[in-house]
């Protein structure tokens, strides 16, 4: 083994498909160099298991450089890792030390059934979007950039909003399961700006009325979201959602 | 884009909106219970307390909001369990491992125990008092000719296990609130880079001296320190 390497126990969540029970296996991985990224470590170990003719583990990736949005481990009891502003895949194995248990499950939600193992259907997500996460304008050429002036906070605000890639780690954290720090995300960063406002009592009505639909909880505001939330998306946007809801609510 | 007609307080956000203003009214009924309370601290047998408490009683006013007070508490009480229960559906399969206390604090993640504890003590204090108050009469008058809601405090306050359960009451309300009123705010979408520092300081300046001053009746009671 060479220096600085490391032996891990893995608990990882096994689960043929939505209809059958899951369960833990351990895992025993040896030599995992402290400079790879947590899904490299499970291409290691899923490299071991096809050689021993088992089934790979199945776990959603994409990009591989934090801004995809498909990689969603549950880590030792939290999305994304123990660190801060990360996703799984920017998660490196010197988070860890030599000999650690981590226990690797999938998000847990109904609105998030299990595909297999650690892969989640997500399209509860897409659905939301497809209620009004866009501007149904025609935007033509593009026009001279002065020609719409907007406040410098606010576009700040709704690029901060924007950064949400979508990841689901909100409702995996949140206690109640609840999607509000995502839906508020999406309908923030068209709230902020002229080109979303022309919508907006629709967008916020249509796309709250999918969140309880697709039975996503309902927020308590335990703020778990947005110290989970790989992006930063803060909790004003949350706060927004309300305002947008009860303005649009009490117009139409 | 057309718009969904759906039913405004039977969406979430409606949900939470109820809980955040009931809450706040009930708020608004601890700050009177308390000052009106806070007469004992006069230390004049209770001769200003009874003043209070028969103002409070023959009040057409604060008669009426008497119903209003009860009828936001069962709304508070009913949109709770039915959040918790949709909330509890929302996650069928339990997490193995769950980390929350590195994300938030404990008391936020249990406001549906607190209040459950709040309800029981409650209940207690409500057959100590109101009961006796409204319906089973109080045991005499005091020098004033007022009826002497005093004397039953005296009474109740000198048992120690009554003690020990209004200071544990009064500590689940400590946490309710410190979680609930800045929570109640965000809810109302009043989160503002500019007045949410203030509001979180106010409630919990708020959560603990009001508990601070209702655990201090029961104890100076006990203890003799008010006579």
């Amino acid at each position: 083994m060479s220096h600085g390497n490391m032996n891990l126990t893995l608990k990882i969540w096994r689960q043929k498909s939505d209809k059958e029970k899951g369960k833990l296996v351990t895992y025993p991985v040896q030599d995992i160099s402290p400079d790879m990224s947590f899904l490299e470590m499970f291409d290691v170990l899923n490299e071991q298991l096809i050689t021993k003719g088992e089934e790979p583990i199945a776990f959603d990736h994409d990009c591989r450089e934090g801004i995809c949005g498909m990689c969603s481990m549950f880590i030792n009891g939290r999305p994304h890792g123990p660190k801060r502003g990360v996703t799984t895949c920017q998660l490196h194995m010197r988070s860890f030390k030599n000999g650690d248990t981590i226990v690797v499950e999938p998000w847990r939600a109904a609105a998030f059934p299990v595909i297999k193992d650690l892969t989640v259907d997500r399209s509860a997500f897409d659905r939301i979007i497809s209620k009004g996460g866009f501007i149904s304008v025609n935007t033509g050429n593009a026009q001279d950039a002065n020609n719409i002036p907007i406040p410098k906070t606010d576009a700040d605000a709704a690029f901060n909003a924007a950064a949400c890639i979508g990841c689901g780690a909100c409702v995996a954290t949140c206690k109640n399961s609840s999607a509000m720090l995502f839906v508020s995300a999406k309908i923030s960063q068209l709230a902020l700006l002229p080109q979303g406002k022309v919508e907006a009592t629709a967008r916020v009505k249509n796309m709250v009325a999918q969140m309880d639909e697709e039975g996503f909880g309902n927020c308590t505001n335990t703020g778990a979201c947005e110290i989970e939330c790989p992006k930063g998306i803060s909790l004003e946007n949350i706060a927004r959602m309300n305002r947008e809801f009860y303005v649009a609510n009490i117009k139409s | 884009m057309s718009s969904t007609s759906g039913k405004m307080m039977q969406s979430s956000i409606g949900k939470k909106l109820l809980m955040g203003l009931t809450g706040l009214f009930l708020v608004s009924f601890l700050i009177v219970h308390c000052l009106l309370n806070s007469f004992i601290f006069f230390n004049d047998g209770g001769l200003l307390f009874n003043q209070g408490a028969k103002f409070m009683a023959t009040n057409p006013i604060i008669r009426a909001m008497e119903y209003v007070l009860f009828l936001g508490l069962i709304i508070h009480m009913l949109q709770a369990l039915i959040l918790t229960m949709q909330n509890n559906k929302a996650r069928p399969v339990k997490y193995v491992m769950q980390g929350n206390e590195a994300n938030s604090k404990w008391y936020s993640r249990s406001m549906g125990l607190l209040g459950t504890l709040l309800l029981l003590f409650l209940i207690i204090h409500l057959a100590h008092f109101w009961v006796k108050s409204r319906f089973t009469g109080l045991p005499g008058e005091d020098a004033n000719g007022n009826e002497n809601l005093y004397a039953v405090m005296q009474d109740v306050f000198h048992i120690w296990w009554v003690v020990v359960i209004y200071v544990a009451g009064v500590i689940s309300l400590a946490y309710h609130l410190l979680h609930g009123f800045q929570s109640a705010f965000q809810t109302l979408g009043w989160n503002h880079p500019k007045y949410t520092p203030t509001i979180k300081k106010i409630g919990m300046f708020f959560s603990i001296i009001i508990s601070l001053i209702f655990a201090l009746m029961p104890i100076c009671i006990y203890f003799g320190c008010i006579k």
